[in-house]
């Protein structure tokens, strides 16, 4: 019995791979091959669906898009939520509970419901289709999530840490800077992985909000699909393409994740 | 003990800012429609709780909700089991542990529509390995076409893209339990499930609060991937909330009604995350 436990884990990660080995498979074959067919590996290997996406503009500028309000909207979010999390898990003031819940309530708005709003709120402030007007529409789940991360962490960290500071007189700011954030420098990780990841992984908010110029990779996706044909090998090299940012990023946090999806309250 | 400090109200400004800007606006303009009628041309009408009436006894709100719920209630009953069962087989030290979290959290990172069109293919009966492998052993298998398989691929995509949530957490639970306790436990004679039940499950509780909250509002959300895979169909049978909700705004173009089922759909989120909520920070004051 205890010799086969390693099975469980094993057989999932299977089941894992492979729709992700299947998009593979596709995205190595020609589009002759895939409808001609079922065929387990490709016959005809190419590279052609890659080196398309890399050398057309519309394509690879989809990625940079993307990359670009993500990376916006981390730095966004994750420098804004530090203070409040100091505050939320230093000090009580009036109404904090109520906020604390306000935050999180709007993790979980549906962002069907919001969609329509949004287009007309950034257009009419002049920012639709730029990469701002994504970051900050982003920041609506991503900020509460990085408050809520943070202020695990924080509460991790003796009181005393502060106060010894303080009396040493050390001002505020520069405690903060040089002292504190150093010390939940794992936490700061976690945060920015999970903003990265939220981010990274809506579509619906990226879409409304752009069409040319902020294009994000998935919504040049779903163009193709329709637009010229169903040239299935080019979605699949670019669906497998945006697999590869996540996974660099799993890679640095991987001793982290782990607390960081307990948010660090466990 | 924290302090009072009123002052600390400075800190949280500009959260405050930026998420009302994102929260309110955009709110209130849904509250807007959903009291008015409109033609055209910018010119409104207020119409009460006209549309509030209309989507609260429509036939065909009340099957996209019913239809959301089994989908919630199913996938739920599926990943918060299968993920504690993977955690507590997980290896708990050494080289294993990096590679199972790693190939784990991989489906999260992946964009939403990009999972529903590797499972669209995945599934389809004449060129992806699912549907193929179905067929193939003897079961008739087409989501484009039979309600039953467009369910189960749904299902399977659900517990295949958040599964992995439900593990991370809980592992992060179990190796948060100290090995005093599973000394002890060793010493009196506990069997694998005392250990479970008297151990590992109270300590578990926290974690679980937190994964069966996220897990309940995203798959009540849940709006790309499913559009992406089956589009709502065979007919209106996958048409979850989300997908009718857009149908009906970008769609119809009926602002009114969708604006008041967004609306209606946002307090039952509401309404049962703060019941969770409750219970989990209820839970937080009893420590």
């Amino acid at each position: 019995m205890k010799r086969l436990t390693w099975l469980v884990p094993t057989l999932y990660i299977v089941f894992l791979l492979l729709p992700i080995y299947w998009l593979l498979n596709m995205s190595f074959k020609n589009t002759n091959e895939i409808l001609g067919g079922f065929t387990l590996w490709p016959h005809k290997f190419t590279l052609d669906n890659y080196a398309k996406i890399l050398t057309d503009r519309t394509w690879y500028m989809g990625y940079v898009n993307s990359i670009t309000y993500v990376l916006l909207n981390t730095v966004i979010s994750v420098t804004v939520a530090l203070p409040a999390a100091y505050a939320f898990s230093r000090y009580r003031f009036l109404g904090d509970k109520h906020l604390f819940f306000w935050l999180l309530t709007n993790r979980m708005a549906p962002p069907a419901v919001f969609a329509l709003p949004f287009f007309q709120l950034y257009s009419s402030l002049g920012l639709f289709d730029t990469h701002i007007a994504v970051a900050l529409a982003h920041c609506l789940f991503n900020i509460p999530l990085a408050v809520w991360i943070l202020e695990g962490f924080m509460s991790g960290v003796p009181r005393e840490l502060d106060e010894t500071a303080f009396v040493d007189g050390y001002p505020f700011w520069r405690f903060f800077v040089k002292i504190f954030l150093p010390t939940i420098a794992a936490g700061v990780g976690v945060a920015a992985f999970f903003c990265f990841m939220f981010s990274w992984v809506e579509l619906l908010l990226a879409k409304t909000l752009t069409s040319v110029d902020a294009k994000p990779i998935a919504a040049t996706m779903t163009r193709t699909a329709s637009t010229s044909g169903y040239e299935l090998g080019l979605l699949a090299a670019a669906g497998a393409l945006t697999i590869v940012p996540g996974a660099v990023v799993i890679w640095f946090v991987r001793n982290y994740i782990a607390k960081g999806f307990a948010l660090g309250r466990v | 003990m924290r302090t009072v400090n009123q002052k600390a109200w400075w800190l949280v400004l500009p959260v405050v800012l930026l998420v009302a800007f994102n929260a309110v606006i955009p709110l209130m303009a849904v509250v807007n429609y959903s009291v008015q009628e409109t033609f055209g041309n910018n010119e409104f009408f207020f119409e009460g709780v006209r549309w509030f009436q209309q989507v609260m006894q429509s036939a065909r709100f009340r099957e996209a909700l019913g239809r959301q719920i089994a989908f919630t209630g199913i996938v739920l009953a599926i990943q918060i089991p299968l993920g504690v069962a993977i955690a507590l087989a997980m290896p708990h030290k050494g080289w294993g542990v990096s590679v199972c979290l790693v190939l784990m959290a991989m489906p999260l990172l992946i964009p939403y529509n990009v999972v529903g069109a590797m499972w669209n293919i995945f599934a389809l009966p004449d060129i992806g390995l699912m549907g193929w492998g179905l067929n193939r052993i003897g079961i008739d298998f087409n989501y484009t076409r039979q309600p039953v398989a467009a369910w189960v691929t749904l299902v399977a995509m659900d517990v295949w893209h958040w599964t992995s949530l439900v593990v991370l957490l809980a592992y992060a639970g179990l190796s948060a339990i100290p090995d005093a306790y599973y000394q002890a436990a060793r010493i009196d004679g506990a069997s694998r499930w005392a250990i479970f039940r008297h151990i590992q499950l109270p300590k578990l509780k926290h974690v679980l609060l937190i994964a069966v909250l996220l897990r309940f509002m995203d798959s009540f959300m849940i709006y790309t991937e499913a559009v992406v895979l089956t589009g709502g169909g065979p007919g209106n049978a996958t048409t979850l909330l989300s997908i009718d909700l857009v149908k009906i705004a970008l769609g119809q173009f009926d602002l009114g009604p969708a604006a008041a089922m967004s609306l209606i759909y946002f307090l039952i989120i509401l309404l049962l995350s703060w019941l969770f909520y409750t219970v989990m920070t209820k839970d937080d004051a009893e420590r």
